[in-house]
């Protein structure tokens, strides 16, 4: 499998190290909903098709990613930035964000 | 009155091998059943044949989108073993341990389960530490575990590297000297077989397109054979737990769907009489009684539903086996494959009733679940039967997310694969 890196271009899957779903947003850090904490930490969509994932260019230059890619298939739609893509990695707040 | 015994195998053998029955009935749905169990691999299969044997439900159909076998009960490493840390879990797949003992006369169908010792080598001194906790923590609950200095090592498993120059030095290992391999496809025949016989209808080839409810409740299913009517339906799906929530209308589970890889050697003599894991990465590794090395390592590591799998997970397998063997480096491989594991968010498995009414469901096997397959139908069924679970999978619940009672065994937090 091919990450097309928007910094480095297409480099082997083993350059990168999967951050997990990217579908999730983290909740307040001084929420006390738990039904909120309970869907961010623990809940996932898991789906059969396209899946909105995390990827860091670990091997590369170190960015996050948004990637897009099919779990049935392994072909990706798409791959940006991931602070483009709004869905911080790990739920990190994108800097001056509201919290 | 056994159907394979010497005196059978005789009587077929002088008449040509013709008047065998099937093993089981190639059955119509019918429009309605007291039980619908969707999944035809070794739980839904096992599932079904308690429900006959323990509870009297016989009117029961278990549905199989493709062939039985076809998914993880015919892609796993076939090993058994219940060396676990945590005593919900060393409960359970103790449980499980005692069923398989008694497996091959039970459904009177040999599932050569064979106790040859599951041992996990130890690298660093710490984990050999860990290793004695957790030996401590089996042996408390009364599961036999022994740790294992290198020179028994050595005598052991003649094939292993035990050189101060090996990649990891070996310190010891735990061993677990009634855990051992079991055929798996025999599992799933002998299970179908015991289910057909006591009247459960064993259909092949019937997907699950969608859910069929009266209000909240679960009434049915549609399929690509027509709808089928149920009061009760049950979930064991494994891999594709994901897909089957989401045609009951569940967007969320705390499941991810991903592949993990089995690979089979040519034909050795015999060379390993044990099964043996890595402890500096995810190996392990047992010989077939066909004399095949059959071994496999870690997950390919993103979401896939995928039944294949990828190349740089074969090279990390093949290295991590060569650490240990060094001897095996010529030796061919046969073939590989892959298949879907549902690995769920404490490493632990689910097995319940609900989530929604009228529906049951059995999951979160991570890559341990051909091992559980005996329990985990046991205890399914009588969740099933009783709507109540058993008390060896009470703890086994959806809701120990939200509720802070989780059961990660291996203390991973919520990273399903990491577990």
């Amino acid at each position: 499998m091919l990450i097309t890196c928007p910094y480095c271009g297409p480099r082997d899957v083993s350059e990168f190290a999967y951050q997990g779903d990217g579908n999730r947003t983290r909740p307040d850090p001084s929420s006390t909903d738990s039904e909120a904490w309970h869907a961010y930490v623990y809940e996932r969509p898991n789906p059969a098709g396209a899946h909105n994932e995390i990827w860091l260019h670990a091997g590369g230059c170190r960015a996050h990613l948004a990637v897009v890619r099919d779990t049935l298939t392994h072909e990706i739609a798409s791959v940006r930035f991931a602070r483009e893509h709004g869905a911080a990695p790990h739920g990190r707040r994108k800097p001056g964000a509201k919290a | 009155m056994a159907e394979y015994s010497v005196f059978s195998l005789l009587r077929n053998a002088l008449s040509g091998n013709q008047d065998w029955k099937p093993a089981w009935r190639k059955p119509n749905p019918k429009p309605s059943y007291d039980v619908i169990v969707i999944g035809g691999g070794g739980h839904g299969l096992s599932t079904a044949y308690y429900l006959a044997k323990e509870h009297g439900i016989t009117n029961v159909a278990v549905l199989e989108k493709g062939y039985l076998g076809s998914g993880n009960v015919g892609r796993n490493t076939t090993a058994v073993r219940s060396n676990y840390l945590l005593p919900q879990n060393t409960r359970f797949y103790e449980h499980s341990m005692k069923m398989w003992e008694n497996l091959s006369h039970e459904l009177n169908y040999n599932v050569m389960f064979s106790q040859r010792g599951v041992l996990n080598l130890a690298h660093t001194p710490a984990q050999l530490d860990d290793y004695a906790r957790r030996g401590n923590a089996m042996r408390h609950l009364g599961v036999d575990a022994r740790l294992m200095t290198p020179s028994e090592i050595g005598r052991r498993v003649p094939g292993l590297d035990m050189s101060q120059q090996a990649r990891f030095p070996i310190l010891g290992g735990l061993m677990q000297e009634s855990a051992g391999t079991a055929r798996h496809d025999a599992v799933a025949w002998g299970y179908a077989r015991g289910a057909d016989r006591r009247g459960v209808d064993i259909v092949e080839n019937c997907e699950v397109t969608g859910f069929l409810r009266d209000g909240d409740r679960i009434v049915g299913v549609t399929t690509n054979r027509g709808e089928i009517r149920a009061k009760k339906v049950a979930v064991a799906v494994a891999g594709s737990t994901g897909r089957v929530m989401q045609l009951a209308g569940i967007e969320r589970m705390p499941i991810e769907s991903f592949v993990l890889q089995a690979f089979v050697s040519e034909s050795l003599k015999p060379f390993l009489d044990t099964v043996v894991t890595f402890g500096m990465g995810h190996f392990y590794v047992g010989q077939s009684d066909k004399g095949g090395l059959i071994y496999g390592g870690d997950l390919d590591g993103y979401n896939s539903y995928a039944q294949r799998g990828s190349l740089p997970i074969v090279e990390e397998v093949m290295s991590e086996m060569l650490a240990l063997f060094p001897s095996l480096a010529t030796v061919r491989v046969l073939r590989s494959w892959g298949g879907v594991c549902d690995m769920s968010m404490d490493g632990s498995p689910i097995i319940t009733t609900g989530p929604l009414p009228g529906m049951y469901l059995n999951c979160g096997w991570c890559y341990g679940g051909f091992k559980a397959t005996p329990a985990s139908g046991f205890c399914f069924a009588h969740t099933i039967a009783k709507d109540a679970p058993h008390e060896f999978n009470a703890p086994f619940t959806l809701d120990r997310f939200s509720r802070g009672t989780v059961i990660d065994d291996k203390g991973q937090g919520p990273t399903p694969r990491m577990h």
